[in-house]
């Protein structure tokens, strides 16, 4: 069976910095991907030529056997890719409800009729959304969603990163790209949240999500298969088990010994 | 349990004899008097707790509010009938509401900043004067056709409004603004900068410049003006609320805040950039045409780069994106000044001072925006 997501030699500069060279990265439907590395090693440049933030400078990005390479990050959405951002990036005037609703952008509707003179079918469309919003925060904690209606800004940061995540799952994706969800938190948060992380995965049946994380306990725990990037490079690759025990990243992370 | 409506209806009705006692009042002494003593029972509010009161009640019962205010306004208009130069003020502050609410769209709304609200108000006004001078297009067609040559002349800007952004986006406007008025300066078909004249709105017949008479009831020519005005102020606050409690006002609100994220959640930025801006220019331009009637003549003066910041600094000091608060700030901007005439000259830069002293202390406005409720006074229909 083919990857859902497959890169191919992904390359990108930014001036004389090589920030990704030549990575192979893989993600078969279903499975929880770790992509781990020390800081300034691309990570979070992947997931952005994934997303279509930034374009490769060579390489291919293939979703659902589509050729997505260079493509918007609108188009992306669309095929079914979301993310969070390693800076929790919210909309924090706005309340619960309204910054999931961002991420629930392609399953509304934005005509200027419906939205401003059908109100009764808005009305049914808004109560839709509402009732499937709680029942995403309600996975994750059932107090949060009691706050629905409450400012993102006066929220502490364990509940931005469950709201930031509801707003990536609201539009049911296929891939699911987490960057760094527990920066920021305490161990016994980050624990809290890799659960509830599991339980989405289990209701959502097929959801894949790639994880980028520093917390090796939470990589070993939740993922069933890691790529390690080094300085644009990927060095090594396979399960926690194994990747642990390679060399190249024992090196990288310590230094030659 | 439901808010009472009364705190609502109190509130709309004290407005309505403060607003009367203001516009009454000649004297100086008596008008400083008067903003005294509307500081003063504000805080005196604040402290036993009825400002939350009357904000829950105008909450739950925002359609009584919304007629309250609008018969507020007809009263004062009905009290002053006869009073060319009350009735100008009011006409000019509905309009300026008007022309600020588009401003709302377009800063408050997409973030997409405009320093050129008075170009845009121009380009309705010399709309109305064109063709009311050449053609016979009904005056009532006018309107909107002063608010679509606003949105299409400000299509210019869309390409260079895009692709800046903050300071330098706002010095395209500026420079759009400053444009504006040297382009009508040096246009001899526009009058140059002696101006021109532009021709009395009517509606079924009427002439708007003829004074009123309806049995024993005699009122200025400017009272109907200001119903039009108002019907005109009506129609663009029911727009611009019910487009910010939608999908597209969600959308707007998502791209001023985070274009990045916006972007990866399908957002099409641009387009709703456009959208706002269009929007917006479009409503300065139909209050704008409206506003040409009202003067009868109007000169590339009347829109100076100093009135574009009146534009601004009434949606910073009412409250960015409430549109209340446009309606509370123009009143107070345009007034104001008239009934001061000492600070007519030091207007700008007591609007400045003010504009610094809300950025300073109150960032948010003095009538903040509240959190977005899609239909108010109804609740969600929660889960089963």
């Amino acid at each position: 069976m083919s990857p859902l997501l497959a890169c191919r030699a992904l390359t990108c500069r930014f001036g004389g910095v090589v920030a990704l060279d030549r990575v192979d990265f893989s993600a078969r439907e279903g499975e929880i991907v770790g992509l781990i590395g020390p800081n300034g090693s691309g990570k979070t440049t992947l997931f952005n030529v994934i997303t279509g933030i930034y374009r490769p400078r060579d390489g291919s990005v293939t979703f659902a056997g589509a050729d997505v390479t260079g493509a918007r990050p609108q188009a992306i959405y669309r095929a079914g890719i979301t993310r969070t951002f390693q800076r929790s990036r919210m909309c924090l005037p706005l309340s619960v409800f309204d910054n999931i609703m961002v991420g629930n952008h392609k399953r509304l509707s934005h005509g200027l009729v419906f939205n401003l003179l059908r109100r009764s079918a808005f009305a049914a469309e808004l109560a839709r959304s509402f009732v499937e919003a709680r029942e995403l925060l309600n996975i994750f904690s059932p107090r949060l969603a009691e706050r629905i209606d409450e400012p993102v800004a006066g929220l502490p940061m364990i509940d931005r990163r469950r709201i930031e995540i509801c707003r990536a799952l609201i539009s049911r994706p296929r891939l699911i790209l987490l960057d760094e969800p527990s920066a920021g938190m305490t161990h016994e948060e980050t624990r809290e949240l890799m659960d509830d992380i599991l339980v989405v995965r289990e209701r959502m049946a097929g959801l894949t999500i790639v994880i980028i994380e520093h917390e090796m306990g939470v990589i070993e725990r939740i993922t069933q298969h890691c790529v390690v990037l080094n300085y644009g490079r990927k060095i090594s690759e396979g399960t926690f088990a194994a990747i642990a025990r390679d060399r190249n990243v024992q090196e990288a992370y310590l230094g030659v010994a | 349990m439901a808010a009472a409506r009364l705190p609502a209806l109190v509130f709309a009705a004290a407005m309505t004899a403060y607003g009367l006692l203001f516009l009454a009042a000649e004297r100086e002494r008596a008008v400083g008097a008067l903003i005294v003593a509307g500081a003063a029972a504000v805080a005196l509010a604040a402290r036993f707790g009825l400002l939350g009161k009357v904000r829950t009640s105008i909450a739950a019962h925002e359609g009584t509010f919304d007629a309250a205010a609008i018969a507020g306004v007809l009263v004062v208009a009905l009290w002053f009938h006869e009073e060319h130069f009350v009735l100008l003020m009011m006409t000019t502050a509905l309009l300026l509401m008007t022309a600020a609410l588009g401003l709302t769209v377009q800063f408050g709304y997409a973030g997409v900043v405009n320093f050129a609200g008075a170009a845009f108000l121009g380009i309705g006004c010399y709309t109305a004067a064109v063709l009311t001078k050449y053609t016979p297009v009904p005056p009532l067609l006018i309107l909107p056709l002063g608010g679509a040559a606003a949105a299409l002349i400000g299509s210019i800007l869309i390409f260079p409004v895009l692709r800046t952004r903050g300071h330098y986006a706002a010095l395209v406007t500026i420079a759009f603004g400053i444009l504006f008025k040297t382009f009508i300066e040096v246009n001899d078909v526009l009058g140059g900068p002696q101006g021109m004249s532009v021709g009395p709105f009517a509606l079924a017949g009427h002439s708007f410049n003829d004074p009123i008479r309806i049995g024993g009831f005699e009122a200025s020519f400017y009272f109907a003006y200001v119903l039009a005005a108002l019907a005109l102020l009506v129609l663009a606050f029911a727009l611009v609320r019910r487009l910010e409690r939608s999908w597209i006002g969600l959308s707007l609100d998502a791209i001023r805040l985070d274009e990045v994220a916006s972007a990866c959640y399908g957002l099409d930025i641009a387009r709703w950039k456009v959208f706002a801006f269009t929007l917006g220019n479009f409503l300065a331009g139909c209050a704008g045409a409206l506003y040409g009637h009202v003067l009868g003549f109007i000169a590339p003066n009347n829109f100076t780069f100093g009135d574009s910041l009146v534009l601004v600094s009434i949606i910073l000091l009412g409250g960015i994106g409430n549109p209340w608060g446009v309606v509370a700030a123009a009143a107070f901007v345009v007034i104001l000044p008239e009934k001061f005439q000492v600070i007519q000259e030091y207007r700008f830069a007591l609007y400045a001072s003010l504009v610094i002293l809300v950025l300073l202390f109150r960032p948010v406005g003095l009538l903040p925006r509240a959190l977005r409720d899609y239909f108010p006074g109804r609740r969600h229909e929660t889960a089963p």
